[in-house]
């Protein structure tokens, strides 16, 4: 399963390429990699790497590139996928013929393929890139078995956004509490605005509000246990987040299923919603020049005792498989994606996202970069998002039907969890 | 039939047996092989990476008892068939016997009518999205309406099946226009003279000469129903009232998810409604030959 | 059923007359009919051609049901360079002229010893490949790709050194999911040439193979043409093979280059739409090119009655 003969010649090319053009000044960023046994032979590099993406689109494939572009340990070869189909058949990759690095997300999604084996082990390289993290990124990097598989690259936190222009003008105030927030929706809908935008047709974004209630009234423990299976869906303290959301629906969007997050997020833009809880992706159907415009606040308290300590905030960033052929060049390549230059390169192309590095440079960050920032730097908590956090096959065949049932029906509670409970009892045996 | 074979010189039972072994073997060993592996998979619980586990008719048992979408998909499937079969069949047809005269335009009709066969799927998702979108949509424009099509559960299934007649009809009619232009004029002439109306002459004489049409329309028809994916899947991936067994199938196994023993489940019951379908047609067809 | 009245017209119209009559009531009701009814056909799909031509900004805003400010084709120039399409085409191309190929010789052979040579056990031979057919692919997906993951291939011939994540693997998966439907239309067809053809070619002492090349494949060209069309466009349009049985983004074919216009979470459906269009471009091509023989294709399959 050797790729043998083949590379040798990529090695005589990058060999060149290193020698024409920049130094081994960046050699000094992988100063504890050693030099691999095979691959150290033409270039003095660390031979080629192969990088599983999943960035197909225009600004991240370029923000990629950018960022390899900058690397000079070893060659790098790119096989990029669609987003889409990368996640399907990320299990079949991985058992199949997975690259050295792939792109993946931390959390749940990540404990899942350390804990079937697909992923190497990088411990060693957290010895020296764990100053650039905060404590909360170091966990959400590690496996159950307390080692580390997994470096965050950028990540991006959901809130309420809303237009600074029409609050502004109408007067309204980012809400504390519940009962303000509530207060605020009424007045919004009493001023001829639908107060909440809201779209559930692809299935995920009702998973963010359902986080964020859930987070706010029984706190980030219980919602890490209840997405680990190990609640039970029928305590009264989850009927309570439903109840909760359940009042708060005559103030969401109509026809929620119907819709995408664009439309939804196009209804914010032109000022027919008030405001929007979603991911900082919202500004992407901005246009550039009225991004400025666009602010947010977190979710409000709910439960004192919690206050608003928790958020989601998912995170991306890179593994390495376990079938890699060159981990010694595949954690140089780790240990460049963990910098802080790399990760701005990243932000300064996509507003949408945030550098997981704490050494990174935010004063090339646009106004909502900032905020955004501030925001998870005050977080105690960070959750990856219902999808993240829990078994892939529950959040795709048990939760998106059940929320979507929910948000079709919000009157139907205790029949929706039962079943639920039911589904939850034939997957996590 | 031994006077027959005898006929056969070695040559040609060896160029018989090498281009039917082929074929046997490529067939059994890519298409029957891993059906028959898939029905045994459906008896356990794998997740695609560990070890295989013997749960017997557990799968079965979760499906049918705790898996709302699954009936609601076996619904639509049936639905699927019964709009497909008795609808957009008999329109394909319909439009076959009118395009099937010295018309002008006659090739302009044929392509409209077949070109929403040669649509991929991000295409088909996109176009419903444009025509049904309750904010932004054509159809909500242009009636006023504010009907939300595509994520109402009650009504979404029949739009949708509108659009995948949209697509059925063109298969249809081409298929049909073929047959259509092969059958005798002489036939058509005979019953002309003996005073029969043209739909007389359409259902006793001309229709029941397009009986090998007739059968393979009936299993293409069989086939896009009980194999119907694409669209509600480029639509909102076959959920919230759009539940297929193909898509249920497909999200369990090919998708992250990886329950692989619990979408082979549901896979073998799409098998066993599909070989219950095989089975009723070719014994049908080969008692009449 | 009032539509289908015009019979003096149809008896009159018969071989000899010139086709252009002059126009009757009917018949300007038939086409107005067939005029609606194409219409409603091609509308959805002008609406995404019209989506493809305007900015994105401006359809958001406006909503699709609205006129125009801007019509650019900048979007089928983007999603050309975007999606890489050249190369993509390319890699359909590949796995699709094989496979089509491979497909109707081999089920053209199998047919033709169904249906002309009373082969033994012909009627369970036909049975299988059929029903193989109808089967939902869906079922097959996991074991075959672990099949696939377990077959070494050398490295000539396909560079992940499996039949996973190759060409070959693709085309081979096309040729014997297709091939059941193929040999069933097919073996239709043949039993439709008269034996008349094979007995003067046996007293002549001909062979097997030369039965099957010489005198019969000929004239099979119009359900050639036929099955042709519909495979190419079944072939081509296919994304669940790709999705399961390839692993390298380079290889895939270009329905699944269309998701690279996708965006995590933004996409912009107008350049989709452009994109769209350019990939359903080849299959309306090749229908156009083969419509005359398609639609002849059938043609004996349906005298017998």
């Amino acid at each position: 399963m050797d790729h043998g003969a083949p590379l040798s010649r990529r090695n005589l090319l990058l060999g060149a390429a290193a020698a024409a053009g920049v130094p081994a000044l960046l050699a000094g960023c992988s100063s504890g990699a050693r030099p691999s046994a095979g691959g150290a032979s033409a270039s003095g590099g660390l031979g080629t790497v192969t990088l599983g993406s999943n960035a197909s689109d225009e600004v991240p494939k370029k923000s990629l590139a950018t960022v390899l572009a900058s690397f000079h340990s070893a060659q790098v070869k790119v096989n990029t996928v669609d987003h889409n189909t990368f996640q399907e058949n990320i299990n079949r990759y991985l058992k199949g013929r997975p690259d050295d690095v792939f792109t993946w997300f931390a959390g749940y999604r990540m404990q899942f393929f350390a804990e079937q084996g697909l992923a190497t082990d990088i411990s060693d390289v957290w010895r020296e890139i764990g100053g650039d993290y905060t404590q909360a990124f170091k966990d959400a990097s590690t496996g159950t078995d307390g080692k580390q598989y997994f470096v965050p690259f950028t990540y991006y936190p959901w809130a309420v956004f809303y237009r600074k222009s029409l609050w502004r003008q109408k007067g309204y105030q980012p809400p504390r509490t519940l009962d303000e927030f509530t207060a605020l929706a009424r007045k919004m809908k009493a001023d001829g605005l639908i107060p909440i935008a809201f779209a559930d047709k692809d299935g995920w974004p009702a998973m963010g509000t359902f986080d964020i209630i859930n987070m706010r009234t029984n706190g980030y423990d219980f919602h890490i246990s209840l997405m680990g299976g190990k609640e039970s869906w029928t305590d009264p303290r989850v009927r309570q987040v439903f109840d909760t959301w359940r009042g708060l629906m005559e103030y969401h969007q109509p026809a929620a299923l119907g819709r995408t997050w664009q439309e939804a997020a196009q209804s914010l833009q032109q000022k027919k919603t008030g405001m929007y809880l979603l991911g900082m992706f919202v500004a992407q159907q901005f246009p550039e020049n009225e991004r400025d415009d666009i602010d947010f606040f977190t979710f409000p308290e709910i439960d004192p005792a919690h206050g608003t300590d928790s958020i989601d905030a998912p995170i991306d960033g890179y593994m390495i498989s376990a079938k890699a052929k060159n981990v010694d060049g595949a954690k140089a390549l780790l240990k460049h994606l963990a910098q802080a230059a790399a990760q701005n390169v990243a932000t300064g192309l996509d507003p949408g996202t945030l550098a997981a590095s704490s050494k990174a440079d935010t004063s090339g960050y646009s106004t909502l970069q900032k905020r955004g920032a501030e925001l998870v730097s005050k977080a105690k908590h960070i959750a990856q998002f219902l999808d993240r956090d829990t078994r892939p096959d529950f959040a795709s065949t048990v939760m998106i039907p059940s929320l979507q049932s929910f948000v079709g029906k919000p009157g139907e509670i205790d029949s929706l969890l039962a079943g639920i409970e039911k589904q939850k009892a034939t997957i996590f045996r | 039939m031994a006077v027959r074979t005898r006929r056969y010189s070695a040559r040609d039972v060896t160029v018989l047996v090498i281009g039917l072994g082929v074929a046997i073997v490529v067939n059994v060993g890519l298409i029957w092989g891993p059906t028959l592996a898939s029905v045994g998979l459906s008896g356990t619980d794998w997740n695609g990476i560990g070890p295989l586990r013997w749960v017997g008719g557990r799968n079965y048992a979760d499906l049918a008892g705790a898996y709302p979408p699954f009936w609601s998909a076996v619904r639509n499937n049936l639905l699927w068939l019964g709009f497909l079969g008795l609808v957009a069949t008999p329109f394909g047809l319909l439009c076959a016997v009118l395009l099937d005269r010295r018309l002008r335009l006659s090739r302009l009709y044929q392509s409209a009518l077949y070109l929403p066969v040669v649509l991929s799927l991000a295409v088909v998702g996109f176009i419903a999205q444009l025509v049904y979108s309750s904010d932004y949509g054509v159809l909500n424009a242009v009636t006023g309406l504010s009907v939300d099509w595509l994520g109402d559960r009650s009504i979404n299934i029949w739009v949708v099946m509108v659009a995948a007649g949209w697509r059925h009809v063109g298969y249809v009619m081409i298929i049909y226009l073929a047959g259509l232009k092969a059958v005798d004029p002489a036939l058509k002439e005979a019953a002309a003279i003996d005073g029969a109306s043209e739909a007389q002459t359409f259902f006793r004489v001309v229709f029941p000469t397009l009986r090998p049409v007739n059968v393979i329309v009936l299993v293409i028809t069989v086939i896009e129903a009980l194999r119907a994916f694409d669209i509600v899947y480029a639509i909102n991936r076959g959920r919230n009232g759009l539940e297929l067994l193909s898509v249920l199938v497909t999200e369990n196994i090919v998708g992250e998810a990886s329950r692989i023993g619990f979408g082979s489940a549901i896979a073998v019951i799409l098998l066993a409604i599909s070989i219950g379908f095989i089975v009723t047609y070719l014994s049908q067809l080969f008692r009449e030959e | 059923m009032t539509l289908t009245a015009p019979v003096p017209t149809r008896a009159a119209g018969r071989p000899g007359t010139p086709p252009r009559r002059p126009v009757r009531p009917l018949r300007a009701l038939l086409h107005v009919f067939l005029g609606l009814v194409a219409l409603g056909w091609l509308l959805p799909l002008a609406l995404a051609v019209y989506a493809s031509l305007r900015p994105y900004d401006e359809t958001a805003r406006l909503g699709y049901f609205s006129l125009p400010e801007h019509l650019t084709l900048d979007y089928y120039g983007r999603a050309w360079s975007q999606a890489e399409l050249p190369r993509y085409y390319l890699n359909t191309l590949i796995i699709v002229v094989p496979a089509l190929v491979v497909t109707l010789f081999m089920a053209s052979f199998t047919a033709f010893a169904i249906a002309r040579l009373r082969v033994p056990g012909r009627r369970a031979l036909l049975i299988v490949f059929t029903a193989g057919n109808l089967l939902p692919p869906q079922v097959l997906i996991t074991p075959l790709y672990t099949v696939y993951a377990m077959v070494p291939l050398p490295a000539w011939l396909s560079d992940s050194q499996s039949l996973y994540d190759s060409y070959l693997g693709l085309i081979l998966v096309h040729v014997a999911f297709q091939f059941g439907f193929c040999v069933f239309v097919m073996a239709n067809f043949m039993r439709t040439i008269p034996e008349e053809i094979d007995e003067a070619a046996l007293v002549d002492g001909a062979g097997v193979w030369k039965r099957y090349w010489r005198l019969t494949l000929p004239l099979c060209r119009p359900v050639l043409a036929a099955l042709s069309t519909l495979q190419f466009t079944w072939m081509y349009n296919d994304f669940l093979w790709a999705l399961v049985l390839m692993s390298s983004g380079d290889k895939l074919p270009v329905t699944s280059a269309l998701n690279n216009l996708r965006g995590q979470f933004f996409t912009d459906y107008n350049l989709l739409a452009a994109g769209s269009v350019l990939v359903a471009l080849p299959t309306l091509i090749v229908f156009q090119l083969l419509h005359k023989q398609f639609v002849a294709g059938l043609t004996l399959g349906a005298t017998k009655g």
